[in-house]
């Protein structure tokens, strides 16, 4: 049994994804795009995580002294209609949607496999049902669902990661059942399943592990969509509330009234929330190229 | 855009308005058809059922009234003029009043109009049936009887005199209906059906898009209607209504704009565009749930009023929001508003914010909620809701209070408000059209519908039913100062904020149309025309 149990584990060793080092390295070498979008991805979780100190004003505090000042040394990205620095609540903005993005990211890419492992390797009825319920899911565009979420459960932060989560969990499911199907079949899992292993152990040892890179290719995908559906979700006034800063929120502030008079109030989240997608979308498209075998061939 | 510049542009409405009023001076002329906008949807067209902007503005043109204000002085509390009638009076107790009918009045189906078809329509807004729904019957509380000793003379007696019946039959709503209309087709016929006496022949309502209307040749106001015709465009986005005014796609959008699509328009059109401002009949309040901890201490709802700085607030908030004017319980302009004096002696009208904030903590203090936490109910309206509830939110975090927003539509807002009261403190409104102060205050009776802080305060109720019936001015001016007293300091009842100001920025060929304390008023548009 030892024996068989040791083969097994050197059988997953041989045909694990490469590590994050190798991984690191081969971003840098072979994807520069990749790299300069892992380089934007880290000023933004730098902003969120150190916006207290990277501020220059409370991003909550009205000046009405300094009523939508254009960019100046006082004032980096100019101020809002309540005379509140632009660049503090970009920075502070960086936080809630950094918050709702890996949260969402996180949670739905995560159900997502774990709902796709499980549909591929139990097969049959257990398939059946939870594909069907993907399809259902699925048929749904993403916003609208996230919309009927958030009315249903309410406005703030954690009902937005919510909204976000549930559309991205069909996605993923379906892209990590693919993936599981095949794996599903190899015999080492047929050698687990023989040496009397339990469903939760194959399922979290031997065949998740080897579907990462499609999990992890969904994950950074997924951040850059978060970032995106919280900005949504926030201009139509059904995200986070004022004055929590919050990019789709200054937005939608700024574009309605200011965007010919201030423009500055509607350029400068514009420009965070496209700064954030990208990077995430660079990464993640770099991050693809490196973890896929055909690819990384090339 | 810088401060300077927001003055100038100010500075420039402003003279553009002057110019304005000088310009009504001109002879209109005749012809041509008034493109205009309507940030809302109908509801239905029966104007004694509806309360909003949006059923008046396309509406209202295709209707008479008894009364109405007087168009060419719209802004005076008290200027009201006859529409179908000829003269009115009232009797020396105050409780008859007379109403002598034109009799070259016909409806726009050909029935000529007379004291019947008045009566019918006050029958039906007085004394509705029930399941029939009026929604101003509680301001017709005081008549007791409607009756026509011929057919051009109607009577209303009154159980008791009050000063609020005038103004109550000059509102814009209650539209003539023909008796025969009403006999025939039902109470509930005019919800989608037209057959008015009013400037405009009813042509066509496309749900959602627009209602035309066509001069009536037989309009009882003779030369006019000026117009030949008009269009109501249904428009409930701010900025399709801004561009469509900027692209001459429409002339005018009666509710009113904030000052940044002022200033834009003006920047960007020059002398084509005209601004009217003035004091709008509506003002934004702070309800705090008296049925909530702690709210149901008045030092802590005395807290919340007194952390507002009202006097600096006006100067920043008139510039982004349609907010501007400080005022007490009553319209500011009306002869029954607290003075500048008599209101800054009130807590949470003192001019010294310090002061101010500095009792405000020592109440918070000795009610032991110096860190209070709460979260503000608000409507996800920009204007001026939002903009008013991120202000107010920045005043109570200069007391130590951390405030959470929680802006939903309409539709939840009001359900929280009237039906499952599950708010902390929420931000209402009371808009009202005809200023009425004894009517337009009533909102704040504790036994009001439209009243939802859940209080009950009977010496508010004794000193409103005694302002109701007085009919001595100084005495129920003497009264009001009371009831603001005990509503804003005493009890702080209700927490008040700013007046609205209304903006209308329209093209310069618009004639003839003048601004009113209300965005209900003055909307037959029978002496609007176009200089073109």
């Amino acid at each position: 049994m030892a024996v068989n149990e040791t083969y097994i584990e050197v059988q997953d060793e041989l045909i694990a994804p490469p590590g994050w080092r190798a991984v690191t390295a081969a971003l840098i070498r072979r994807q520069p795009l990749g790299a300069v979008g892992a380089l934007m991805v880290l000023i933004m979780v730098a902003a969120a995580l150190f916006a207290d100190q990277i501020a220059m004003y409370d991003p909550e505090i009205n000046d009405f002294a300094a009523m939508l000042e254009g960019p100046s040394t006082a004032h980096l990205f100019g101020t809002d209609e309540f005379g509140r620095d632009i660049y503090s609540r970009i920075v502070h903005g960086a936080r809630t949607a950094m918050t709702v993005g890996f949260s969402a990211a996180i949670l739905g890419s995560t159900i997502g496999l774990f709902v796709g492992v499980s549909s591929a390797y139990f097969g049959g009825w257990v398939d059946n049902i939870m594909q069907r319920i993907v399809d259902v899911l699925m048929a749904f565009p993403a916003i609208i669902l996230a919309l009927t979420v958030v009315i249903i459960l309410g406005r703030g932060v954690g009902p937005v990661i919510i909204a976000i989560t549930i559309p991205m969990i069909p996605n993923c499911a379906r892209v990590v059942r693919s993936s599981a199907l095949a794996i599903r079949e190899i015999p080492y899992v047929d050698a687990a399943r023989a040496m009397g292993f339990g469903h939760l152990r194959i399922i979290l040892r031997h065949i998740s592990p080897n579907i990462m890179a499609p999990y992890l290719i969904m994950l950074t995908n997924f951040l850059g969509a978060a970032i995106l559906a919280e900005a949504s979700l926030s201009y139509l006034g059904l995200g986070v509330q004022e004055p929590t800063p919050a990019w789709g929120l200054m937005l939608k502030s700024g574009a309605e009234e200011y965007a010919e008079s201030a423009p500055w109030a509607v350029i400068f989240p514009g420009l965070a929330i496209s700064v954030a997608v990208f990077g995430f979308n660079l990464f993640g498209d770099a991050l693809r190229d490196v973890l896929d075998p055909k690819l990384r061939s090339r | 855009m810088k401060l300077k510049t927001l003055k100038l542009l100010a500075g420039t409405a402003a003279a553009l308005f002057m110019t304005a009023n000088v310009a009504t001076a001109e002879t209109p002329k005749r012809g041509g058809i008034l493109n205009f906008v309507v940030g809302s949807k109908i509801p239905s067209m029966d104007g004694h059922m509806e309360g909003t902007f949006g059923m008046i503005h396309p509406i209202r043109p295709f209707y008479s009234t008894l009364i109405r204000v007087n168009p060419q002085n719209p802004s005076s509390t008290t200027d009201f003029v006859c529409d179908v009638c000829s003269t009115f009076s009232s009797s020396d107790d105050g409780k008859t009043h007379t109403f002598n009918i034109r009799k070259d009045i016909k409806f726009h189906d050909g029935t000529p109009l007379t004291a019947a078809d008045v009566k019918a329509t006050y029958d039906k807004l007085v004394f509705p049936p029930k399941g029939i729904l009026s929604l101003r019957k509680k301001f017709f509380s005081m008549v007791d009887t409607i009756t026509t000793p011929d057919s051009y003379t109607l009577v209303m007696k009154l159980k008791y005199p009050s000063p609020t019946f005038i103004p109550s039959v000059a509102m814009p709503f209650n539209f003539i209906y023909s008796k025969k209309d009403l006999d025939t087709h039902g109470y509930t016929w005019h919800q989608k059906n037209v057959n008015g006496s009013g400037a405009f022949v009813f042509v066509e309502h496309k749900p959602g898009a627009f209602v035309t209307g066509k001069r009536y040749d037989g309009y009882h106001h003779e030369g006019k209607p000026y117009l030949d015709g008009y269009k109501a465009i249904s428009a409930p986005k701010m900025a399709v209504r801004l561009q469509a005014i900027r692209g001459d796609r429409a002339g005018i959008e009666f509710r009113g704009f904030p000052p940044k699509a002022r200033d834009d328009l003006i920047k960007a059109l020059g002398d084509k565009i005209t601004v009217q401002e003035g004091d709008w009949n509506c003002s934004l309040l702070v309800t705090p749930n008296h049925k909530v901890k702690p709210f149901d201490d008045a030092r802590v709802r005395r807290a919340l009023s007194l952390a507002i700085d009202r006097w600096g607030g006006s100067k920043a908030l008139s510039k982004i929001a349609i907010v501007k004017t400080v005022g007490g319980v009553v319209f500011p302009s009306h002869p029954l508003a607290a003075t500048k004096d008599e209101l800054t002696k009130i807590p949470g009208f003192w001019t010294d914010i310090k002061k101010s904030r500095a009792e405000a903590k020592r109440l918070l203090k000795e009610a032991g909620h110096s860190n209070l936490t709460f979260t503000l109910l608000n409507r996800a309206v920009d204007q001026p809701y939002r903009i008013l509830g991120t202000w107010l939110i920045d005043q109570w975090r200069q007391i130590g209070l951390k405030v959470k927003q929680n802006a939903v539509p309409t539709g939840p807002w009001v359900n929280s408000l009237r039906k499952k009261k599950d708010y902390q403190v929420a931000i209402d409104a009371n808009c009202q059209s005809i200023v009425n102060p004894i009517v337009d205050v009533s909102k704040y009776l504790g036994s009001a519908s439209n009243n939802y802080a859940q209080y009950t305060d009977e010496a508010m109720e004794t000193m409103h039913e005694t302002m109701s019936r007085s009919g001595d001015p100084a005495e129920q001016r003497k009264i009001m100062r009371k009831f603001e007293t005990r509503l804003y300091g005493e009890e702080t009842h209700i927490i008040p904020t700013l007046w609205w100001y209304k903006i209308n920025p329209h093209r310069s060929y618009v004639k003839g149309w003048k601004i009113a304390p209300s965005h209900y008023l003055n909307q037959h548009l029978d002496q609007v025309w176009l200089d073109k």
